[in-house]
């Protein structure tokens, strides 16, 4: 009897003591898109996490859903901080120009495509175009975020005085009522870059968060208190602590880890990336300037992109627009996190601006327009060639 | 409402001996169980050990769960984590000979939730037609009906009993029951008529069809949502030699179709079919029991595809005494290696815009080492490894730890 007891008691003693080491080890860092960025401080962390609750906030129609939306939570279309689904996709109508929407009357710009119960969803109206957007990934936006105007000119080159066939202009669009300016910031004619979402019609994650509550999930706040359903001024479904935390949430979260960096064949491909112009628009490298969080300040980071609208061709022009871009234009997608799409989209690609693509190589080859020259450059590669800039792209 | 519980079960507990005077634990008696092998889980509800008060009708019990649990998801855990599950209360009472009450009342998490899960008068006209009335157990499946802790080699409920299926679910409703012997045979039947279902089981914070999610409108023991009945039926057989079988079915109008006589929404359907089993093999004394059931329920085909139209899921357990010997000082004790097996797919189906598999799903694996000092009284070690995918099949998540615990009647 006493040595069951002693057996017994060392039993449970050893699986106190060592049922830490029991758990699975997680992902590594690397391997996944959420996590805060480094440097943050006591209180910055607090609020992160306090982000990271409300992103993942399920809407009921008890807590305002609706009663037309598009989904019931932030997360619902960013699984894990990474690319949407076709299933998560929105659909955006009733613009072809910079002269505005012309259906704002009929439920533009945004189709609140489901309903609660006992509610019919919107319909796009007759004589409307318009496209599907997937959702993008959220992580580095804080750095994006950060870019100077005057970084984000210096790229452009809007008359094309290079002679390279890429210009790349700035989405100039008149700033929502709430937003505040960013230090430094640039205008024209009263209108200042806008530098987030598909067509770069968003200013910055503020305007970004405040549109996704209303237009995706019909939750009203005091930024924006129009009800998408009834177009009524309503009392706010969310507060603006919470639509701060979110912001502060998206600003904060990691930039994307490469992956097999050093690996030759990804070396080789990225010597490929720039030999055939990739890098024209989707830069690898740009920096922040001062923010009022340190561990944004003054770095150097690699999303790849310009945060330029270009000319991506007929293929991709579906006759929908915002700002001042045309239809045939979009913004340069970072490419940072590409290759961990996949883990959040079902294990496989859904890439382009509405997931057309189900791969890296057919999403090249969708490209048009002012990179026309770099798909025929891809083009004459060697298998052997695609397969290192592929396995570079990846590596992102 | 948790004050008027609170009152009743202070009367009944403290009010009844106090009418006999000075309490001296002699005239608590130990009532046996059933000791026929062959009872049904619709008896399980009688089946308790309880204590009577002497020659009063009035007989009392309860069963305590408390754990100790070291889990993690995906590397992150949320470490040492000790909890008081639940304490359940049962107050039984024979009215007239063929009169009873019986109640059964839980605190769970510390008295965050006290809910009536049971608290229902049977009036026996002949053992095959009993009318039951009151808040009643809706027979479906077989955990909802045979949930106490102390009869589970597990820390945990499956996965598809309570987050599935809703167990423990009640309703204030009004039924019959009734059960027939022959030799070896024994057939059982319930058929209630209850309050049930809302709207939230589609428009709920677990963003997933979620029968489980009504159990929080504690109005529906006053109002039914929809204003029609919630339907539970089942038949069970059981052979002393084979094991018992049970069908049943649960299903009606859960939405809040109309208010005041102005048409919400369309009349929306929910139906529910599970088939349980459970046998002990012999010459093994191996004891296995599980449930599978399918959910359907009719969501707008506006809504989300969050809210899927079909669920399904179940589990099985398997129990295997390894020595039945006096163990440290208790006379009959008993260990026991089990494992238990469940998967739940909560959004069975398609994507409509790619046609590809709906994912939000997953399975988990249980070993376990109980011991029973007596068989009131239960101790478990339990290793759990679960999958988890999300709605895009994106994952697993995986979660994997320890639990220990104990539960017992009381």
């Amino acid at each position: 009897m006493k040595n069951n007891f002693l057996i017994l008691s060392f039993a449970l003693t050893f699986l106190l003591a060592s049922c830490e080491k029991t758990i699975s080890e997680g992902p590594m860092e690397n391997e996944v898109l959420d996590g805060q960025v480094e440097g943050l401080s006591y209180q910055e962390s607090i609020q992160f996490l306090k982000g990271d609750e409300a992103f993942a906030e399920v809407f009921t129609s008890s807590k305002g859903l609706g009663p037309v939306f598009v989904a019931t939570s932030c997360i619902s279309c960013h699984a894990g901080d990474g690319k949407g689904h076709p299933s998560t996709t929105l659909t955006r109508f009733g613009q072809i120009d910079g002269t505005g929407n012309l259906f704002l009357d009929f439920g533009g710009p945004q189709l609140q495509n489901r309903a609660i119960p006992g509610y019919e969803p919107e319909q796009i109206p007759n004589g409307a175009t318009s496209t599907k957007l997937t959702p993008p990934m959220n992580t580095g936006l804080g750095f994006l975020d950060a870019v100077l105007d005057a970084d984000i000119i210096a790229m452009s080159d809007p008359n094309d005085n290079d002679g390279d066939g890429i210009s790349g202009i700035p989405n100039w669009i008149e700033l929502p009522s709430y937003s505040i300016l960013r230090a430094n910031a640039i205008s024209q004619n009263g209108k200042y870059i806008h530098r987030f979402g598909k067509k770069a019609a968003a200013y910055d994650l503020l305007h970004q968060t405040v549109n996704a509550y209303n237009q995706d999930m019909g939750i009203t706040s005091s930024f924006d208190p129009m009800d998408t359903f009834s177009g009524l001024e309503i009392d706010p479904e969310v507060s603006n602590n919470i639509v701060n935390d979110v912001v502060f949430y998206l600003k904060t979260l990691k930039a994307p880890i490469r992956r097999n960096a050093d690996n030759a064949e990804v070396l080789s491909g990225g010597n490929l990336f720039s030999q055939i112009q990739c890098a024209s628009c989707h830069k690898p490298t740009l920096q922040t300037g001062n923010s009022s969080i340190n561990a944004l300040s003054n770095k150097i980071f690699h999303p790849y992109t310009d945060l330029l609208l270009h000319d991506m061709g007929s293929e991709l022009d579906d006759g929908y627009t915002e700002g001042n871009a045309t239809t045939a234009e979009w913004r340069t997608p970072p490419l940072w996190g590409l290759g961990l799409a996949p883990d959040a989209q079902g294990g496989q690609y859904f890439l382009m601006h509405d997931g057309r693509a189900t791969s890296i190589n057919e999403a090249i080859l969708l490209h048009g327009g002012e990179a026309s020259n770099s798909k025929l450059q891809y083009q004459n590669l060697s298998e052997i060639e695609k397969n290192e800039l592929i396995k570079f792209l990846e590596s992102l | 409402m948790n004050k008027i519980i609170l009152t009743t079960i202070l009367i009944l507990i403290l009010g009844v001996p106090k009418s006999h005077g000075q309490v001296d634990s002699t005239l608590f008696k130990r009532i046996p169980t059933d000791t026929i092998k062959s009872t049904l889980n619709m008896d399980a509800v009688y089946n308790r050990p309880f204590l009577g008060f002497g020659k009063t009708p009035v007989s009392v019990g309860g069963y305590a769960e408390m754990n100790w649990q070291y889990l993690g998801t995906d590397g992150v855990s949320e470490g040492h984590q000790f909890q008081m599950r639940r304490m359940t209360l049962f107050v039984a009472a024979t009215i007239s000979k063929k009169i009873k009450f019986l109640s059964e009342i839980e605190f769970e998490e510390g008295g965050k939730e006290i809910n009536i899960e049971f608290a229902a008068i049977d009036v026996e006209f002949h053992p095959l037609f009993n009318l039951r009335g009151g808040i009643i157990m809706n027979p479906i499946g077989a955990f909802n009906q045979n949930h106490d802790g102390p009869k589970w080699e597990f820390t945990d409920r499956p996965i598809s009993a309570t987050q599935m299926l809703p167990a423990t679910w009640s309703n204030a409703g009004f039924g019959i029951f009734g059960k027939k012997y022959s030799k070896d045979w024994m057939i059982g039947y319930e058929a209630y008529l209850s309050g049930g279902f809302d709207n939230s089981i589609i428009d709920n914070e677990e963003n997933r069809t979620s029968l489980a999610a009504s159990k929080a409108n504690h109005e529906r023991f006053e109002e039914s949502a929809s204003g029609t009945p919630l339907y539970t039926a089942k038949l069970a057989v059981r052979n002393n030699k084979i094991g018992e079988l049970g069908l049943s079915y649960m299903g009606g109008i859960y939405n809040n179709f109309d208010d005041d006589g102005v048409e919400l929404d369309q009349k929306r359907n929910l139906d529910v079919f599970a088939i349980d089993f459970n046998s002990t093999i012999a010459k093994t004394s191996t004891f296995i029991t599980g449930e599978w059931a399918w959910v359907s329920v009719d969501v707008p085909s506006t809504y989300t595809q969050q809210y899927g139209r079909k669920q399904k899921g179940g589990f099985v357990d398997i129990v295997q005494p390894v020595l039945k010997k006096k163990i440290l000082g208790w006379e009959k004790a008993v260990l026991n290696l089990a494992c238990r097996l469940e998967y739940v797919d909560w959004n069975v189906g398609t994507f409509n815009e790619t046609g590809g598999n709906i994912g939000e799903d997953v399975w988990s694996i249980m070993p376990a080492v109980s011991f029973r000092p007596t068989s009131q009284t239960v101790f478990r070690l339990n290793y759990r490894y679960q999958e988890q995918n999300d709605i895009l099949g994106n994952g697993p998540a995986i979660t994997n730890g320890f639990s220990f615990g104990i539960s017992s009647y009381f």
